[in-house]
């Protein structure tokens, strides 16, 4: 099995989050930065199908050079190989510009690729859109939110959340698979991975090396503003004996929320 | 024209659908065009009542027996072909699972950009200016769209409904081609959960359980209080997730899910940032914790300092009380 998996480095979910009005963009100073979480459940799914039925597991990522340390991670866990694809641009919150530079990396170094996994989307941006549109630009069959996954010989069965249930899929390989919570639990590197990942050499490629053109680029979202929410104001705290306190709350609920 | 996908569920237009059609219809109202509905499907036309009566100026079916059941791959060629030939000026979907699998394929086929997960649409110079909340809701985004259609997801239970019941209009038939191999993925299976419990996204008040519940068995407590609402859904925190209370896609917060119902009842939950994220566009938070500094009291707007142990069973009497006058 040929595996490719796609990192995004992200602010930790720690984290707080400010504004630079001016240029719509998120202040990075003091920001913890890692492999967006859900990214990891799909690393570590391939390094379980590499283990069980052999293979190469390979991780690319797109951004900039501060991107390979995310990728150093995935090689720490045991990821064979790892490409970056050099973006200079800043958070465009633009899915299809993404899947557009996957897509191209795929079809021009990783051409015999049976899965391509992702995560079921990054934590920041939280499109949900690049493993979808990547699909539909190969033309592969897709399986997005999924919390289980089963090889069969040219096949995969996934299992995928919905509301309220799970919907069981098959899909033929190659195939996109987007990974969900609930998919694994991610292994820690190990020293010896840490060091491993510290001697391998990360080729670099540009967007346009992958011959993506500037209307292949340009991004279709016109940011209009950047903002953090209006606080909510503390309301009231009720203290109290249980009964008497509830008894209060719910005529609180009732005649001044209004939603009971 | 805007046109709003129909997703169905057992051969019904689901109330998210319906929202975003509602929003579409008020929108197009500000642009001067009409509002449609978007149905696909062995014979979907039987589904298509609900859709005039949420605002559709005419429902669109897009037909072949190779829609029996969803497909990211079909639905996308079906909704792209009929988009080209339509030329609606967007394309909207309810943010659902559905609508987060197929509206990027569409898109991607179109080659059109996509906003996700929409709380606020607003127009501008002719042209949607959409709001959605980004980092899990910590910021807030607002963008619009160079390409044509303009499409986006909406985030269910956001946009008011208008009138749901039954209603007839103009049914306009579209005859579609999925050629043979083209779909090379299917849903085999669907598998419900246990007890028909509806999820947290979907329910109109959640009652979410944290650290402070002590154990898996006292989820039971939530469960209970749930159970007086018509539309109810337990949550759950990361930590009581992670110590394998409860199962995952009962989580709410950054690496779980975004909700914003009208009540949201927080029952030991401290209230860690990843959390507040997930769930501080909720209408009304009500916060139960017996240590009265915890952040949680920050953003609820009505706190009850006590035990949960005796809190919680006291609500449920009460409510129960209130909703049988």
């Amino acid at each position: 099995m040929n595996i490719l998996v796609f990192v995004k480095r992200v602010p930790d979910t720690e984290s707080r989050i400010r504004i630079r009005h001016e240029t719509h963009s998120v202040i990075e100073d003091g920001l913890n930065f890692v492999i967006s979480p859900y990214d990891e459940y799909a690393v570590e799914e391939a390094l379980r199908i590499r283990e069980a039925r052999g293979g190469v597991v390979r991780v690319v990522s797109v951004g900039r050079d501060e991107s390979l340390t995310v990728l150093r991670k995935a090689l720490a866990m045991g990821a064979d190989e790892a490409l970056l694809v050099k973006d200079d641009a800043p958070e465009t919150y633009d899915g299809l510009r993404t899947a557009r530079a996957v897509a191209r990396a795929v079809e021009a170094r990783f051409p015999g690729t049976d899965l391509l996994l992702f995560g079921k989307q990054s934590v920041g941006a939280d499109n949900s859109q690049v493993p979808a549109m990547t699909a539909e630009l190969l033309g592969l069959p897709q399986a997005t939110v999924v919390t289980k996954i089963e090889l069969g010989e040219g096949t995969l069965t996934a299992v995928r959340e919905i509301e309220g249930g799970a919907e069981k899929m098959t899909l033929a390989l190659p195939a996109v698979v987007s990974a969900q919570k609930g998919l694994n639990e991610p292994r820690y590197e190990t020293l010896k991975g840490i060091m491993a990942a510290k001697k391998k050499d990360i080729p670099v490629v540009t967007l346009e090396a992958l011959g993506l053109t500037a209307e292949d680029l340009a991004p279709q979202v016109e940011i209009t503003g950047l903002d953090v929410p209006a606080a909510r104001a503390a309301g009231r705290v009720l203290q109290g004996e249980p009964g008497e306190t509830a008894r209060e709350l719910v005529a609180l609920l009732r005649g001044e929320a209004k939603v009971i | 024209m805007i046109a709003v996908f129909m997703e169905t569920r057992d051969g019904k237009i689901k109330k998210s659908s319906l929202e975003a059609l509602s929003e579409a219809n008020r929108r197009s109202a500000d642009i001067g065009c009409e509002a449609v509905a978007v149905l696909a499907g062995p014979e979907p036309e039987e589904a298509a009542g609900p859709a005039f009566s949420a605002g559709a100026a005419r429902v669109h079916v897009l037909v072949s027996p190779a829609l029996a059941d969803y497909s990211a791959q079909g639905y996308a060629m079906a909704l792209a072909d009929w988009a080209r030939e339509a030329r609606p000026a967007a394309l909207l979907f309810a943010a659902t699972a559905m609508g987060r699998d197929l509206a990027p394929r569409a898109a991607a086929r179109l080659g059109v950009g996509l906003v996700s997960d929409c709380v606020k649409i607003g127009v501008r110079d002719g042209r949607l200016e959409f709001t959605r909340p980004i980092y899990a809701g910590k910021a807030v985004l607002s963008c619009r769209l160079r390409s044509s259609p303009q499409m986006a997801t909406l985030r269910p239970n956001v946009f008011p409904l208008e009138g749901a019941a039954g209603g007839t209009g103009e049914i306009v038939r579209t005859d579609v081609v999925i050629p043979d191999g083209a779909v090379k993925g299917r849903v085999v299976e669907v598998l419900k959960e246990q007890g028909g419990e509806i999820d947290v996204t979907e329910a109109e008040v959640v009652v979410t359980g944290g650290r402070g519940l002590k154990g898996p068995e006292n989820f039971a407590l939530l469960r209970e209080l749930a159970a007086v609402f018509p539309k109810a859904a337990v949550g759950a925190s990361r930590s009581a997730v992670d110590s394998g209370w409860i199962g995952h896609q009962h989580q709410v917060g950054q690496t779980g899910k975004t909700v914003s119902p009208n009540l949201y009842f927080a029952i030991g939950v401290s209230g860690a940032i990843q959390h507040l994220a997930g769930m501080s566009s909720s209408k009304v938070i009500v916060a139960v914790n017996k240590d009265p500094e915890a952040p949680i009291f920050k953003i609820a707007d009505y706190g009850i300092v006590g035990d949960l142990f005796q809190v919680v069973p006291a609500l449920t009497g009460e409510i129960k009380k209130a909703l049988a006058e």
